[in-house]
């Protein structure tokens, strides 16, 4: 079988980026996806605060991801459900999917072009270094949601969550709400990883505390979980010993952050970026690799679906361009330097010849910054200085710039990024 | 007169300010640590009427998935949130279920319907 363009990956990423490729002229295309049905994570996530951004209005999960799957219909964007890509590799300048479907077993797709949009997963329990016994009841936070939200199981009674993060937040609630006891959240680092509307709203409305520079350090139970320790740690994250403290329950959940699912990527040959564990890109979201696209959170973890859907329409616009009149090879490529703060960009790198007008870079800071400027410059000459009051871990941040404003600049060769600070906070 | 105070965290924005109400059995007296205007507004609404919104579960009969996503179409009053859940918890809806049906309408007296927030086909 032959195509134009394989989009992996039917979450909210690979759906706008198939869509905006139909819409620019890509009629030969394929969404493959693993589970039976569209609409990746936000399957699951049944709360309400997507696409505050895009539409106005706080729309949950399924909502949000049923309005693209509608699209793709309109559209008539063929869909392959339950079908898994294993494989992914290069022939000449064909890119060589492997796929496995029930039905149809194992088979391999020639495709001229390939839009990465795999998502991302859960970090492994690896992360709770605990000596002992692995009884029943430890979950990690997704899968509990999964449980909870699409087979309507409730994993437990009595719960502790370890990890702050937005997923553990969540879960806290929604247990609470279909009749748990939710006894504690505990946080090995001094501040949260969650969005501070997700701590107000999941756990101070529920008095549910929340326990800052504390971890597990012991789970009793053969069978099941009867209790876990928790413990204080000190400013090396080592427990303090006589901190400890046993908290009876039968289920902990485990909400230890997420990671871009790069296995594939890496496969093809695929460069990657140590900070965000996601592919390196250019201003067209193009990979190392000529025709291979990556988009959502395989290239870095979001926490705004509404950014994912933007950044991903972009992939599949320059996709289609990639197919029907062909992108020009780089030729002024300007690397993104990113010091002082902020901790990556993406893209990486930009071409002047290939940007759009405006091209948006996104980035995360490493702290939080209060009454600080992001500055991008070119041999010190300012571009951009934008102060905001406060910059936070949490938040994806961004800057525009314009192909205008670059083009001025004779042997552009490198743009830095950074933060410039009056004062450094404490922590959220 | 009992003047209390009342401590809130914003959510307006990351910054987070930690307000402080003063207030005669809701009548507000001083708002003091908003960064912003936008901050007094959510004290003031917290205050005098909390609302959220509320998302839940329901039970499917004969559907492709056991449980349909259900939420309040708009905010509902705090102290209602656990009568809401609970009394989701007895409400059993055959397959087809549509994204927007109503599946309980005007939960708990608050004029308030909740609705489907997925489509559940027969399985
Ligand atoms: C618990 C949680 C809560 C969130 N809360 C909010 C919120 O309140 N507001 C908000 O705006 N955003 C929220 N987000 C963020 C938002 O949901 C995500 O950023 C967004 O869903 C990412 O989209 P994606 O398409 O990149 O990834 P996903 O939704 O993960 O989709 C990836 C898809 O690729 C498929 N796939 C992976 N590998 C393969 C393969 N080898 N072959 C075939 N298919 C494959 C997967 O099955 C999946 O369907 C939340 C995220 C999580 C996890
Ligand atoms: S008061 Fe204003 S500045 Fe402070 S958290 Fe609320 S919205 Fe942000």
């Amino acid at each position: 079988m032959k195509k134009d363009l394989i989009i992996i990956g039917g979450g909210p990423a690979g759906l706008a980026a198939a869509i905006a490729a139909k819409e620019a002229g890509v009629d030969d295309l394929l969404v493959i996806e693993r589970d039976a049905v569209l609409g990746g994570i936000l399957n699951q996530c049944i709360h309400n605060g997507f696409g505050l951004h895009t539409f106005k209005e706080e729309l949950t999960g399924p909502e949000y991801a049923g309005r693209y799957i509608e699209k793709a219909k309109e559209l008539s964007i063929p869909c392959e459900c339950g079908t898994m890509v294993v494989d992914l590799a290069l022939s000449d300048d064909r890119k060589l999917v492997t796929v496995m479907n029930k039905q149809k077993g194992l088979y391999t797709i020639e495709a001229k072009a390939v839009i990465l949009a795999m998502g991302c997963r859960e970090r492994s329990r690896g992360a709770l270094n605990i000596p002992g016994y692995r009884p029943a009841g430890i979950y990690s936070a997704g899968t509990a949601q999964r449980y909870v939200n699409i087979e309507g199981r409730m994993p437990g009674k009595e719960v502790v969550i370890l990890g702050s993060g937005d997923i553990g937040l969540i879960m806290a609630r929604r247990m609470t709400l279909e009749g748990a006891k939710v006894k504690v959240v505990a946080e090995l680092m001094p501040y949260s990883g969650g969005l501070k509307r997700n701590i107000v709203q999941c756990l101070d409305d529920f008095g549910i505390p929340l326990k800052l520079s504390h971890t597990v350090v012991d789970i009793k139970g053969k069978e099941r979980v009867e209790s876990v320790t928790l413990a204080q740690v000190d400013e090396k994250l080592k427990p303090i010993p006589g901190t400890e403290e046993e908290i009876a329950c039968d289920t902990l959940l485990l909400s230890c952050g997420l990671i871009p699912e790069n296995e594939l990527s890496t496969a093809l040959g695929v460069a990657m970026n140590p900070v965000t564990n996601g592919p390196l890109v250019n201003e067209s979201l193009e990979t190392n690799i000529e025709g291979v696209f990556a988009c959502g959170n395989v290239l870095h973890v979001h926490d705004l679906v509404d950014y994912v859907s933007e950044e991903s329409a972009l992939a599949g616009r320059k996709a289609a361009q990639f197919l029907t009149e062909g992108l020009a090879r780089p030729d002024r490529t300007i690397s993104i330097r990113a010091v002082n703060g902020v901790r990556y960009t993406v893209p990486a790198m930009l071409d002047l010849s290939r940007m759009e007008e405006k091209q948006l870079v996104r980035f995360r800071v490493g702290n939080v910054y209060q009454d600080a400027a992001v500055v991008v410059s070119a041999g010190g000459q300012e571009l951009i200085n934008r102060k905001k009051k406060v910059f936070a871990p949490g938040e994806m941040e961004q800057v525009i710039l314009t192909k205008k404003q670059l083009s001025l600049i004779p042997e552009l060769e490198e743009l830095v990024i950074e933060i410039r600070e009056a004062k450094q906070g404490e922590g959220r | 007169m009992s003047i209390s105070t009342r401590e809130f965290v914003c959510i307006g924005c990351p910054l987070g300010c930690n307000i402080t109400v003063e207030h005669d059995e809701g009548q507000i007296k001083s708002i003091t640590g908003n960064t912003c205007p936008r901050g007094a507004e959510y004290v003031t609404g917290e205050l005098t009427d909390p609302r959220r919104i509320v998302t839940s579960l329901v039970k499917v009969e004969g559907g492709e998935l056991p449980v349909v996503s259900v939420k309040t179409r708009t905010a509902i009053p705090k102290d209602k949130i656990f009568d809401c859940t609970r009394a989701l918890r007895d409400i059993v809806v055959s397959a087809p279920v549509h994204m927007g049906d109503v599946v309980a309408a005007d939960i708990c007296s608050t004029g308030i319907d909740v609705i489907a927030t997925k489509t559940v086909e027969r399985g």
